[in-house]
Formats: structure tokens, sequence, C-alpha cells
């Protein structure tokens, strides 16, 4: 009789043979997230004197296959914050649900405070880095932008792997390479976007958002644009880009040599 | 009550001889002892209204809410037995919340006091529990707009979700009353608790079948019942707590929320000037009656 702990409860092998423990294998599907499936590409946030802008276009690409051409990627949280989501696009629904449930029940308790820009946040930080420490990531790059607790302009990053920073301007993915060197020009330190007007913030970010689109093959021409001031959120879901510029293309021919 | 004293009425879940379940019965005295709880179905919106006698001056005033939020869109007021009506909130969040994770889309007033009266009753089948001593009255806005699915991506199909017929109005303000028995019905105006005889007298009056009332007026006329149906015992103080729920369109966009200070104490000054009058008038009659005897 074997009387070790990992014997105990089993059938004897010497009566009924050899515990089969093959059910106890698991070498069923994976359940965690290990790559993104349907992604956004960018999202680029630039301070302002009184706000913030922030924008993304309405892509969701399956690889490289530009899939949905509709997908709004700004999403606005308790009145005076927008989310740019960039990644995951089914996370991006997850987290959705989930700030919508934090925000239903935040209404329930009865301080007569709601959330700001810098709690909202914390919150999703704080939410990937604890998926992240379990192995198992919300894949999203987020910008958050809005107004903190004293309603000054707001905007911060929060990644997959939890890290968090915040600067005048901020841009993920492709935009960290293209547009943050635009955007810099603008507004290169805080002291110069408390001069930045929200003309000037727009101008800026439309155009960084038509360079993205010229060299971004994930990106598209679509996009949102949201201005988060004191007055509230003004959200545009289906904006164009405008004046490309395509005419000196007729110039170029062949590569050096050809010459019609 | 004849089987009042036979033993029938010691258990919840026992029928009496005649097909009555007499500790429902009784919770029902707990609700008619509570404070007055009124609401109003506006062509616009829904006002809920409750009377909170204050039983001490060390009460601090505007706090110890009583008319809760359920999800956004939704609010609930009670009269009977005040924990009975923190429960009811918290199932009904609940509800809400889990019709939220499995529809991906906020609960109609309709389903919620289907849940609700299906959870009421069910404290009326078994003698190890009670039966609440609370009715509930529930108010919400159903959206008339196609509202987007939670975390929904892309617009969807143009011609708008399955099953919806064209031309026919979809939403739309929503008010129910739950009975401690699950009874529950919908209602244009419903009022429950002490003075519940007098505020649905003034109630009929307002012919809210008709749905010309507008919120704004719904308020007023909320606050100035809750001032009528207190008439009746004036030796007590009580203060007045109101919420509203409008159509996207109106002032609270679809949500429940609190009636604000402004409006409420317009509403209030006017409840008390109808109240002045009605005194005059009173205070006429019985002059009249001196002369006469004189």
């Amino acid at each position: 009789m074997n009387h070790l702990p990992q014997a105990w409860g089993r059938p004897r092998d010497d009566i009924y043979g050899a515990y089969d423990a093959s059910y106890l294998q698991q070498n069923g599907p994976n359940q965690h997230t290990q790559s993104p499936i349907v992604t956004g590409t960018s999202v680029v946030a630039l301070k302002f004197k009184d706000g913030v802008v922030i924008a993304a276009d309405n892509l969701a690409s399956y690889g490289s296959l530009a899939r949905f051409t509709d997908v709004k990627r700004l999403r606005k949280f308790a009145d005076t914050s927008v989310v740019g989501f960039g990644g995951d696009v089914s996370d991006m629904q997850y987290l959705d649900r989930l700030l919508q449930s934090l925000d239903t029940e935040e209404a329930y308790s009865a301080s007569g405070h709601t959330l700001n820009a810098n709690n909202l946040h914390k919150y999703l930080s704080k939410v990937l880095y604890n998926r992240r420490s379990d192995f198992n990531p919300l894949w999203n790059t987020l910008l958050v932008a809005g107004l903190d607790e004293h309603d000054k302009p707001f905007l911060a990053s929060a990644d997959l792997l939890g890290t968090t920073f915040s600067s005048p301007s901020l841009a993920t993915g492709f935009g960290a390479h293209l547009a943050q060197p635009l955007l810099r020009k603008v507004a290169p330190d805080e002291e110069a976007t408390a001069k930045l007007t929200k003309e000037a913030a727009l101008e800026a970010v439309k155009e960084s958002m038509k360079v993205l689109f010229y060299r971004d093959a994930r990106s598209m021409d679509k996009y949102s644009i949201a201005v988060i001031t004191k007055d509230g959120i003004d959200l545009k879901e289906n904006e164009q880009l405008e004046k490309q510029s395509w005419a000196f293309a007729e110039q170029i021919r062949g590569y050096g040599t050809q010459v019609n | 009550m004849t089987s009042i004293g036979t033993g029938y009425d010691l258990s919840n879940s026992v029928f009496s001889p005649d097909g009555r379940n007499f500790q429902v019965e009784y919770a029902v005295k707990a609700v008619e002892n509570g404070g007055t709880s009124v609401g109003i179905k506006c062509k616009d919106g829904v006002v809920l209204a409750v009377e909170k006698i204050i039983t001490s001056k060390l009460l601090k005033a505007g706090a110890n809410k009583r008319i809760a939020t359920i999800d956004r869109h939704m609010g609930a007021v009670s009269s009977g037995l005040v924990p009975d009506g923190r429960h009811f909130v918290s199932r009904a969040r609940d509800e809400a919340a889990s019709w939220r994770n499995v529809y991906k889309t906020p609960i109609t007033t309709a389903d919620l006091a289907s849940r609700m009266g299906g959870y009421l009753q069910a404290y009326t089948l078994y003698s190890s529990v009670r039966p609440f001593g609370i009715t509930a009255i529930v108010a919400g806005y159903d959206s008339e707009q196609e509202l987007p699915v939670d975390g929904q991506v892309g617009s969807g199909p143009s011609i708008g979700s399955g099953g919806k017929v064209e031309g026919k109005k979809y939403g739309g303000p929503g008010l129910y009353m739950i009975e401690p028995s699950g009874l529950y019905w919908g209602y244009y105006g419903a009022a429950t608790g002490k003075g519940r005889q007098v505020a649905k007298a003034e109630l009929e009056k307002l012919d809210l079948a008709a749905g010309k009332l507008s919120l704004l007026d719904g308020v007023k006329e909320a606050a100035r019942i809750i001032y009528v149906a207190h008439d009746d015992n004036k030796d007590k103080e009580f203060e007045l707590e109101m919420t509203w729920i409008s159509n996207l369109d109106g002032p609270t966009k679809g949500r429940h929320e609190e009636v604000p200070k402004d409006i409420l104490e317009e509403a209030e000054n006017l409840a008390k000037k109808a109240l002045e009058g009605e005194d005059d008038e009173e205070e006429e009659k019985p002059a009249e009656g001196d002369k006469m005897e004189e």
C-alpha cells in the first residue's frame, strides 16, 4: 500500500493498473492574449492653454488588411475626459465596458465628486499593470486626455506593460516617430503649451494626422478628433484629411536615368 | 380578516383558508406607516419625490438620501422599512449591471420592474424569509434613440436593430410601483406611504393619461402633492427630496439626477403657497358657521 499523499484517493496501481493522468494535462487552447489581432494605429494628442486636442483615425486593421473602416477609437468618459485607444480593438471594447461600469458605480456614491482625467489615467494604468503582471496583458496603448482635479489640461499615456508618462504632446505607435517631432516644434515644453491657442493646437494635430496618413501603411484618411476644455468635449468622429499634396507625383519618373 | 388569531398569520408563505398570505398583508402595514413617496410620469420624463420626516434636529439637512440611482437612467424610491429599501436598490443595481453584461445595453424600466417584482415575490414563498416591508416606485427613461452598444465598434447596420418596426415609437418614460407581494403595475402617477390616499386623489386630478404634463410642471406637482399629503400630520417637520429623469434633449439628458436646488426651491415655494391658499379657504368656512350661530 502506498501511503504517500499524492496517492491518496487514487485507485491502487496493483489492482487497477497505472493511473491514467492524461486528463490532467492542459493542452487546450491558450486563453491569454498573446498578440493583437484587430488593431488600431497611432493616437496623437497635444495640450494647449485651456485644454487638450486628441485624434485617432477610424481604421481597425486585420494584419495588413484594412478590415474595419468605421471604428471610433476616441471615447468619452466621466464628462471631462477622452481616452484614445491604440492596439487591440477587442481589448479596447473590454476596457470601454470596464470604464462604463466604473462610471456607473461612481455615480452611486453620493459624494458629489466625479472622475477626472487624472483619476481615470491612474485607474487604467493600474489595470494594465495588473494584467501584464498576470502575463495576460490588455494589448493597448492609451492616451488619456482631459482636465485634472484643478481643471488644468491633463495628458498622459499608459501601455500594455503598465508604463506611464506624460508630456505636453504625446503620440503612440507610429505617431511617436512621425507626429511627436512635429508636435514638439509647436510645444517643446510646458511653458509653450501654456501660450498655445486652441487653433494652433488643432492645426498641429491635423497636420500630424496628415503626415501619418502619408507614411503609415496601417492608417486611413478618415479620423476622429476631440477638443476637451472646461466648456466640455467637442468630439467629431467623421473628419476627412484635407489639402493633401500629390501634385508633385507627376514629375517623378523612374529612379535616376529614365527621362520619359 | 377572519383568520387572525387562528395561526395562519404566524409564518410566511402560509395560505389562510380564504387564500391569503397574512404575513404579506402585515408587511403592507409597515409600508402604510412610512413617509409618502410619489412618482409622476410626464411626457418628456419622470419625477420621483419623497417626504422625509425629520425625527431629530441632529440630522444633517440634505444628507441621508432616500432616492437612489440605478444604472444611469433609472431611479427608485420606497416607503416602509428603509433598510429593506436599501436592499431593494442594491439588488436592482446588480440586476441592471448583469443585464448590461449579458445584453450590452441598458436595461429598460419595464424589464427592471419585472425582475424586481420577481425578486420580491420570491420573498413570499418561504417561511425562512420575511416579505419586504416596502412598496417601491421605480422610474426610468428608455432612450428613444438607437444607443450604441457598450464598447461598440463601427456604426452597425444602417437600418437599426433587428425586430424594430418602422414608424413605431420606442423608448420613453417608465414608471412602476412594486408592492411587498411582488405585485407590480405600470402607472401614470404612483403614490405610497402614509399620505398615499391624499396623494392619489391629487394625482388623479392631473389627468396624466393625456400625456400632456411637462417635466418641469411634473416637478412642481410632485412637490405640491408631497406638501398636501403631509398636511395631515403637520406637527412633524419634513424634508422634500426630489429627483428627475428627462429625455436626451431635456435637462438631465436621459440620466437620473437630483432636481437642481433652484428648481427644487421654486417648486417648494409654489407648494407652500398653494397650501396657504387652501388653508385660507378652510379658515373662511368655519368663520361663516360662527356667524350663523350668532
